[in-house]
């Protein structure tokens, strides 16, 4: 339906605050977050930035930072809202449906098949190393990206905060609290420190 | 065939619910997962876990498709459809609510603050579930070599992962591992 960014004043459209380029159809959501995924190897978002700034320009670089951060703070996968978010700017609920789609429909897909291999052959003596290899290769590789995500903290001194990061680490991975818990708890009060920092 | 659709409505209920905890991207739900169908329900065993989080890294596409696997491991395609859609299902339909009425919060101030809340939560959530996700893989001295070298490369290069876990592929399949 390629009557999206036409001029159909319905109350669910919001006033745009003027995109840099054309603003995408629906098929050209679906694609363009198809893309994303399917280039995405090991974290999506420097994808989502290049398709999304560089190369299609649905969003200047500006755009696309205020954008991202605000699905930062909103609970899920931050890729996933962001094609959300921005797919409803650009098309409405449709053009909602139509980005996550494009984003995780294919994904989805490759991990059932990705499943059906790993239940059928995974047990295999021949491939037991392999995916011991894997598994122990992408543990590395996520306390590497905790790591960094740490270090860029630690420049600014945050003490209050640093104390929140090991508090949530004990409750979450060494005494294995409901994490509901966890976070229903531990949240205001890191906003409310935060807060307080900046006063 | 009624246990079946129980265990579907548990995997709907368990990742609806870390779909709402996931602060800051959906690997800090790692530990909630985790603790749901390894520790509660037992339906995955610890090492099983920690390779199908490997197959999910080395795999294209966003963190969330993880779920996809552990659905697909405990009830089939069924499973696999039920974990990714209350996987997103809560979280999409917040941000949906948020994109339409965002123009009314044009002040940004509250978001600063909220999201230099979120940082710390999110550091501490990803740092168990890389200790979860390493207690698991490294079970001898040759794995934790792997992650340790995985770790500094990443760390202090800009290569990409994919030669790691590509390396530690190949090397498992000598049966160095």
């Amino acid at each position: 339906m390629p009557e999206s960014e036409a001029a159909t004043p319905t109350p669910a459209q919001p006033a745009p605050a003027r995109p840099p380029g054309r603003l995408p159809t629906r098929i050209e959501l679906f694609l363009g977050f198809a893309t994303i995924a399917a280039c995405g190897f090991g974290g999506v978002l420097a994808w989502a930035r290049r398709v999304i700034v560089q190369q299609r320009a649905w969003l200047s670089a500006e755009e696309f930072n205020e954008q991202l951060a605000l699905c930062q703070v909103l609970p899920g996968g931050n890729i996933v809202n962001f094609s959300i978010m921005f797919g409803y700017r650009a098309g409405g609920a449709l053009g909602s449906l139509a980005a996550l789609l494009g984003l995780i429909g294919p994904p989805t897909l490759l991990m059932m098949v990705a499943g059906m291999l790993y239940a059928r052959f995974g047990a295999l003596p021949e491939l037991r190393g392999v995916f011991a290899g894997l598994a122990a290769a992408a543990a590395g590789l996520l306390v590497a990206t905790v790591a960094q995500m740490f270090a860029t903290t630690v420049k600014r001194r945050l003490r209050p905060a640093h104390a929140m990061m090991a508090v949530t680490f004990v409750c979450a991975g060494i005494l294995r609290l409901p994490l509901l818990w966890v976070v229903a708890l531990l949240m205001p009060i890191s906003i409310a420190l935060a807060w307080w920092e900046r006063r | 065939m009624s246990g079946q659709s129980n265990t579907l409505l548990v995997l709907l209920a368990n990742f609806a619910a870390c779909s709402l905890i996931a602060v800051g991207g959906a690997n800090s739900a790692v530990p909630e997962m985790h603790r749901q169908v390894v520790e509660v329900h037992q339906w995955i065993g610890d090492r099983t876990f920690s390779e199908l989080f490997a197959i999910a890294q080395a795999a294209p596409g966003p963190n969330v498709v993880f779920v996809v696997l552990l659905g697909h491991y405990v009830a089939g395609i069924p499973g696999a459809l039920t974990a990714i859609f209350g996987m997103c299902a809560p979280s999409c339909t917040i941000a949906y609510g948020v994109a339409r009425v965002i123009d009314r919060f044009k002040d940004a101030r509250w978001r600063t603050v909220i999201q230099a809340g979120l940082v710390p939560v999110t550091i501490g959530l990803m740092a168990a579930s890389a200790f979860i996700v390493a207690r698991a893989a490294d079970r001898s001295a040759v794995t934790f070599l792997i992650t340790a070298a995985t770790f500094a490369l990443v760390y202090w290069t800009r290569v990409t992962p994919l030669v790691a876990l590509g390396l530690a592929a190949a090397l498992g399949l000598t049966g160095v591992v």
